[in-house]
């Protein structure tokens, strides 16, 4: 028997259950509406609209005015700078602590029946924690804390590039190194060879490709980072755009704006390039 | 897992190229690490890092810490659910559903929205809206959209277009059709890079303060500012602790619910 036909379209069963689900997540999120004191009639508000209408319509043309443009090659070159310079040093840092930090290295894995070495033991939580506060607070403010310590300009945030990319690189080079084949390593040391001799040979030829292309993720994250290091006083891009907007130079931000989006682009491509040729 | 490399001079090369690129940032930068660490230098910062070591654990204090971090918490999750919102309507014809037109202009709209960090964002709404966490409500709104919108459309464009068709050639409704047979195929994609990009906001909305825009930055900068170090201490430690709760949150949940 066929079906009866009917003029109105068939209802979702589950229309009830979706509906009173929505209710319930709206309810729950009004508190967070409240504190978050969200509202987009702020945007409409005739004072703000004339302060943002006057800023906005310096935007177009961009400035090209020499003088600026060369203050502006000067600070892309100083954040280019700042994030090379950061990720060399957090490379140093980082190299050390993930060979404490690791356990692919510790007696116990590398040698049948060995007990765990008591140095390993006391110096490796200790290694792990500092990495994970180093990383976990973010570098804006690590650079806020470096500008107040060793003054304006680039060297606070290549400190905090520094201490932050370090944390992340040598957690992540820890567990490279445990997730390679150890087997190499653990002959090496069995016939004989010290730990950093089997380390340079056994275990870091597997490992090298992995750690190169996250190195290199990394430093596009640096250069994304060091662009905005400024707004806190520690040079580059992002203390120039943090000028340029306090003073109202519409042009001027609508060209350091350009400029940030070409190097967020260019920065792209380049670390897919080199990670594509290098690994 | 090795691979011969198949180019070994081209590797050297372009690692001599990188070294060179780093040496020639420190000579450019010229930073004084001697003088940095140097006798006075050195134990000024000692001195200034010795200020950090007595947290400001009052009671009122940490109050204003706990209504910051609900701040931060409300921010980064009013502008996630918005940005989810703004980046699906923009997937849709950056996906390539309303003609070619539309896609390049939604995909051009999306990277510019993506490539201006929420920093930035935030210190444009900050002048747009006025001081307050609804300035970094906006901008993580803004920024996150651009991510989002690009996730899903890719997501979008992945999807299997039989089941939607079925339904249109059955003589439903377009807006039908994407309910119920595109989306309950990308719905958990969907809420898994919502998700991820919340955890991501909520470390963001921590420091958007630093322009204006509320939360946990704010706090931290104004007290930063008037050199009231042991009340900034103990804001930074809120600051590890949420930006720690949210790790091992979300490193649980992946456990728990998503199956490698």
């Amino acid at each position: 028997m066929k079906p009866p036909l009917r003029d109105n379209p068939p209802r979702d069963p589950a229309s009830r259950t979706r509906l009173s689900l929505a209710i319930v997540a709206l309810v729950l999120l009004w508190p967070a509406l409240q504190v978050s004191e969200f509202n987009l009639a702020a945007l409409l508000d005739p004072a703000n609209i004339h302060t943002m209408g006057s800023f906005l319509s310096g935007f177009w043309p961009p400035t090209g005015d020499p003088v600026f443009v060369a203050l502006l090659a000067r600070a892309t070159v100083e954040t280019l700078a700042m994030a090379t310079a950061g990720m060399t040093l957090a490379l140093a840092l980082a190299l050390p602590c993930s060979l404490v930090a690791t356990r692919a290295l510790s007696r116990a894995r590398l040698l049948p029946n060995a007990e765990p070495g008591s140095l390993g033991l006391v110096l490796r939580w200790p290694t792990r924690s500092l990495l994970i506060v180093l990383r976990s607070v973010p570098e804006i403010v690590w650079a806020l804390l470096f500008v107040r310590a060793v003054g304006l300009g680039p060297t606070a945030g290549v400190l905090a590039i520094a201490i932050t990319y370090a944390g992340m690189l040598g957690k992540v080079y820890a567990e490279i190194y445990e997730s390679v084949d150890l087997r190499p390593a653990q002959a090496l040391v069995q016939a004989g060879s010290s730990r950093p001799l089997a380390f340079c040979y056994g275990l870091l030829p597997n490992a090298l490709g992995e750690m190169l292309s996250y190195t290199i993720y990394r430093w596009e994250c640096a250069i994304r980072a060091s662009l905005i290091m400024g707004f806190v006083g520690a040079g580059g891009l992002g203390q120039q755009l943090d000028l340029s907007l306090r003073m109202f130079a519409g042009g001027e931000v609508a060209a350091i704006l350009l400029v940030f989006l070409a190097l967020v682009m260019l920065s792209d491509q380049l670390s897919a390039g080199l990670r594509r040729l290098l690994v | 897992m090795s691979t011969v490399n198949k180019r070994p001079l081209l590797t050297l090369v372009l690692l001599l190229c990188l070294a060179v690129v780093s040496g020639l940032s420190f000579l450019y930068l010229g930073m004084d690490f001697g003088a940095l660490f140097s006798g006075d230098a050195g134990s000024q910062m000692a001195a200034y890092a010795g200020n950090f070591l007595r947290p400001d654990v009052s009671p009122i204090h940490l109050g204003a810490i706990g209504r910051g971090v609900l701040e931060t918490l409300a921010m980064s999750l009013i502008g996630t659910l918005l940005a989810a919102l703004a980046g699906l309507l923009l997937a849709l014809p950056a996906a390539g559903r309303n003609g070619a037109a539309l896609r390049l202009a939604a995909r051009f709209l999306l990277n510019a929205l993506r490539s201006i960090p929420e920093l930035v964002w935030a210190a444009l709404m900050v002048l747009a809206a006025g001081l307050g966490p609804n300035a970094g409500t906006l901008a993580l709104a803004l920024h996150t959209a651009g991510v989002l919108g690009r996730l899903f459309a890719e997501a979008l464009e992945n999807t299997p277009s039989a089941p939607a068709e079925a339904l249109r050639l059955a003589g439903s409704g377009r807006f039908a059709a994407f309910s119920y047979a595109t989306l309950p195929l990308v719905w958990p994609q969907l809420v898994a890079y919502t998700l991820y990009r919340w955890e991501n906001n909520i470390r963001m909305a921590a420091v958007l303060g630093f322009v204006g825009a509320g939360g946990l930055g704010q706090m931290l900068y104004i007290h930063l500012s008037l050199f009231q170090e042991a009340q900034a201490a103990t804001v930074i430690a809120a600051m590890l602790v949420l930006v720690l709760g949210v790790d091992s949150l979300s490193g649980w949940g992946r456990q728990r619910w998503v199956r490698a």
